[in-house]
């Protein structure tokens, strides 16, 4: 093995006296990418944040940590200063929140080569454009005056990395460096990380939960499980004989069956020429109105009786969009009829007394339920509106019979949202939903903030409702594995136009639309069907 | 009674341990509280008829009911004027009576002053009289409960007013916003002090008065902070999850949006309350405030001002003014931190992994 760039024994690191990391043992090579690999809550990111001193003030971190052969648990704050950024890159998840709005991208940039190089003026603005086009920025020339909100995620990524790289680093840190972008978008991301890694002979420490992405893009890999290492070596051999039992949950985690069949049936929703424009604001106070930007081209839609239909498109493809359009929560053009009814004539307290038919879940779930009351009161809440007639004991009878539909344990009622894991909360938002009896439950993403193994369960457990009660689901989704998992017909959007949809399986195995066989080459669904 | 067996909310429990943790908004709170309670029972503490009388083997209770001077011996059917000498002699020589503890009322003209008014502080009235020969204690007592009742009114009216504007304008947004946003400028820019004045020369303002004309404006300062909060929240997912269910517009602002409205709400009211104080004693040391005897600590001050050489009166207007204002400030500032989420606490832990 070549000479360690960074080595770290016996990492251990307590918030409060709480230990979240127990004992963590690792070295980087040259030229080599270390995953590390865990669910939320393991202590991956802490690893890697302790490792240039990044935690707040609560935290205290012992263990020998050696960076080229210097021992960093002897720096002084100075020093530390002058290591990170210099010696040590960082990528990290959120791009749209790591940049200065208010800085432009070339002065951002700039900035991490006059602290640590002393470079100004036009040597440094050569710098940077030579570093843009080192990371394949389009228009490097132009967009180096460009604000970061004029950015996409991952041209805001790829700025992120010319930061991390403009000093030389010998050591990379990626924190989740996809997580926020689009699959097609996530492997062009990696491949450029991969690329400047071996031009540069850097050392990479890649954290992520995406188990496929690690797979293709890592040497090594680390499996971390509530701080501990639960498995370590090469990838090859921890994916292909995992030894400890963890490591086979999370491998076994990636989202699996099918769908059951429906019978014929006929259409509850159906949407013909359905379509949203959002008006955009006057140029100046008495100018030309612009034409108005179509979010949604007019389409046709249908879904049956036990039906799911998945939308699949990436961020700003008009998903999101298409179905509060639905769900009427934002006007549009166009009819939608569900079950006989003509939504799109209703409005008012005919609109509000028809909404019990069709719920909806969203993606977030921590911003999902209202942190200011307790679960007995987030799943009564449209119970007791819509049917008012139901007394006290009627009402806590229902409430208790959803969340054990849902999986949730009875005593929970009586507590707060917070208290509760992500997946436990979307249990609670499925609850609220399920409780008014709709015939239609939009879904907006409900797996996508979930880890992968939480993924599995609730994937299980709407597989399960739909089953029991026959409901239909529109499934908004950009995981073509979890669509695969979930729904019977796939509906494809692109900057809001239908550019393909028909039958999952067949759509999935053979995709027509040059899109659509991206979407699926980048969502790593290949391997698997072949496999 | 479900709305107090259930537990509170983790939420809400954490601010009040933020705000118990903050010494002096704690105390000042206790003491705000104290004072404030006590001058409530004003009229017992400080009146110029006992509280409970014997005379000839009867019971008085002359706080409650007015005896003729005629029952005491006196010699007109008026109301008896307990102070008077001859009533008092009387009442000692055929009984007895248990006097407050200041034996003067906001607006008894102390008959039997030896010095000339304003009198400086001696034993029997212990901060001095006024220029008209009233007790300053007893004024303060009565000014400072007159004063802050007058300030809650006013706080509680500006409220409800100030949040139904803004939640109507931040609900619904557009147009209701559009000119419900033009129609607040306007009227804020209505010069109240002079309003106030014109309104003066032409109608005696009382209290009711006063509290409308100043809840006219009052209410504007709320408006804006309850709009944005409404604004933001009206995007937020359980929101719309709660209009996805069908839940009228009343209900989801009632429930879902003010909660988080009244954050910011709460924040303000300390302000809204000081303010509302430092307007009336303003206008009552302009003479455009109360009507003339009322206890007020506005007059009180503008008589110090004109009483350069009875120094007590300015002094006590000051303290009292000063005092209360900090009180209410440090408190203000105690419920900021408390529903402040960047404020820091020992007990707050960080999140271990952000991924």
């Amino acid at each position: 093995m070549p000479e360690p760039i960074l080595s770290v024994r016996d990492l251990r690191i307590a918030f409060d006296a709480k230990p979240v990391v127990h004992s963590l043992s690792f070295e980087v090579a040259k030229g080599e990418t270390l995953a590390i690999v865990g669910e939320s809550g393991s202590g991956k990111s802490v690893s890697a944040l302790s490792v240039v001193d990044l935690l707040p003030g609560n935290a205290s971190v012992t263990g020998e940590r050696q960076l080229n052969g210097r021992d960093l648990t002897r720096l002084k704050p100075s020093e530390w200063s002058a290591l990170r950024g210099n010696q040590v890159g960082f990528v990290f998840q959120e791009p749209m929140t790591s940049l200065n709005p208010l800085h432009r991208v070339g002065r951002q940039i700039g900035e991490a080569l006059r602290l640590h190089q002393g470079l100004r003026g036009q040597a440094a603005r050569q710098r940077v454009l030579a570093l843009l086009e080192q990371v394949r920025l389009p228009r490097a020339s132009e967009l180096i005056d460009a604000w970061p909100h004029e950015l996409s995620g991952g041209q805001r990524q790829r700025v992120m990395i010319a930061m991390a790289i403009a000093n030389r680093p010998a050591l990379l840190i990626a924190d989740e460096p996809t997580t926020a972008l689009d699959v097609t978008v996530q492997q062009e991301i990696l491949a450029l990380l991969k690329s400047l890694r071996d031009e540069r002979a850097m050392g990479m420490i890649l954290i992520s939960h995406d188990l496929n992405l690690v797979r293709r893009h890592a040497d090594r890999v680390i499996v971390m499980h509530r701080g501990e290492v639960v498995e370590s070596g090469p990838v090859a051999t921890v994916f292909g004989h995992p030894q400890a039992s963890y490591t086979r949950t999370l491998l076994a985690a990636e989202p699996e069956g099918r769908p059951a069949p429906i019978a014929e049936a006929a259409p509850l929703l159906t949407a013909t020429q359905l379509s949203v424009a959002f008006e955009r604001p006057r140029r100046g106070l008495l100018g030309k109105r612009p034409p108005p930007f179509v979010a949604v081209q007019p389409l046709d839609l249908e879904l049956r009786q036990g039906e799911t239909l998945a939308i699949v498109g990436e961020s700003g493809s008009g998903k999101t969009t298409l179905a509060s359009a639905i769900l009427r929560l934002l006007p549009s053009q166009g009819e939608i009829t569900l079950g006989g009814v003509a939504l799109h004539t209703l409005s008012g307290a005919a609109l509000r007394r028809q909404r019990r038919q069709l719920q909806i879940v969203f993606q977030d779930p921590y911003g999902s339920l209202s942190p200011r009351m307790s679960v007995f009161d987030i799943v009564s809440e449209g119970l007791r509106y819509h049917q008012p007639e139901l007394d006290e004991p009627a009402v806590a009878e229902r409430v208790a019979q959803t969340l054990e539909e849902v999986g949730l344990p009875p005593d929970c009622q009586a507590r707060y949202p917070h208290e509760f894991s992500g997946g436990q909360r979307q249990r609670i938002a499925v609850a609220r939903a399920l409780i008014l009896a709709p015939t239609l439950l939009v879904l907006d993403e409900p797996t996508s903030a979930l880890d992968r193994t939480v993924q599995k369960q609730l994937i299980e457990l709407l597989r399960d409702v739909q089953a029991r009660r026959g409901l239909s689901y529109l499934f908004i989704s950009h995981d073509l594995a979890v669509v695969r998992a979930m729904s019977h017909r796939v509906l494809v959007l692109k900057e809001g136009e239908v550019i393909e949809q028909g039958d999952c399986a067949t759509l999935l195995s053979a995709p027509r639309h040059p899109y659509t066989q991206a979407l699926i080459r980048a969502s790593s669904l290949e391997d698997d069907l072949t496999r | 009674m479900r709305l107090f067996s259930r537990p509170l909310s983790p939420i809400t429990r954490r601010r009040l341990a933020a705000f118990k943790a903050n010494r002096r908004a704690r105390y000042s709170l206790w003491l705000f509280a104290i004072l404030f309670v006590i001058s409530l029972f004003a009229e017992l503490i400080a009146n110029d008829k006992p509280l409970v009388m014997h005379y000839e083997g009867q019971w008085y209770f002359p706080l409650a009911v007015d005896y003729p001077e005629t029952e005491f011996g006196g010699f007109l059917p008026t109301r008896t004027d307990y102070l008077d000498p001859f009533i008092r002699d009387q009442i000692d020589s055929h009984g007895w009576a248990l006097w407050p503890l200041i034996p003067f009322s906001y607006q008894t003209l102390d008959m039997q002053m030896r010095v000339p008014s304003p009198a400086p502080p001696d034993a029997r009235h212990w901060l001095g009289t006024d220029d008209q020969g009233r007790d300053v204690v007893a004024r303060v007592i009565y000014g400072f409960r007159l004063t802050v009742l007058f300030a809650l009114a006013l706080t509680a009216g500006s409220t409800v007013f100030g949040v139904l504007f803004g939640a109507l304008q931040g609900y619904f947004g557009g147009k209701v916003d559009l000119v419900g946003q033009r129609i607040t400028e306007v009227w804020s820019g209505l010069p109240v002090l002079f309003l106030l004045i014109v309104l003066a020369s032409f109608v005696q303002p009382g209290f009711w008065w006063l509290l409308g004309v100043m809840l006219l404006f009052s209410w504007l300062g709320l408006v804006d902070i309850v709009r944005a909060e409404f604004l933001r929240a009206r995007n937020l997912e359980y929101v719309r999850a709660a209009r996805a269910m069908g839940l009228p517009a009343r209900l989801i602002m009632w429930r879902h949006v003010l909660p988080n409205a009244m954050v910011a709400t709460l924040t303000f009211l300390p302000f809204l309350f000081t303010g509302a104080i430092s307007t009336l004693t303003a206008l009552d040391f302009l003479g455009f405030g109360l009507p003339p005897g009322s206890p007020s600590l506005g007059e009180l001050a503008s008589q110090g001002k004109n009483n350069l050489q009875a120094p007590w009166l300015g002094i006590t207007a000051f303290l009292t003014l000063a005092v209360m204002l900090s009180l209410l400030v440090f408190i203000g500032e105690g419920l900021r931190d408390a529903f402040d989420p960047r404020h820091r606490h020992a007990t707050a832990t960080p999140e271990a992994d952000h991924a």
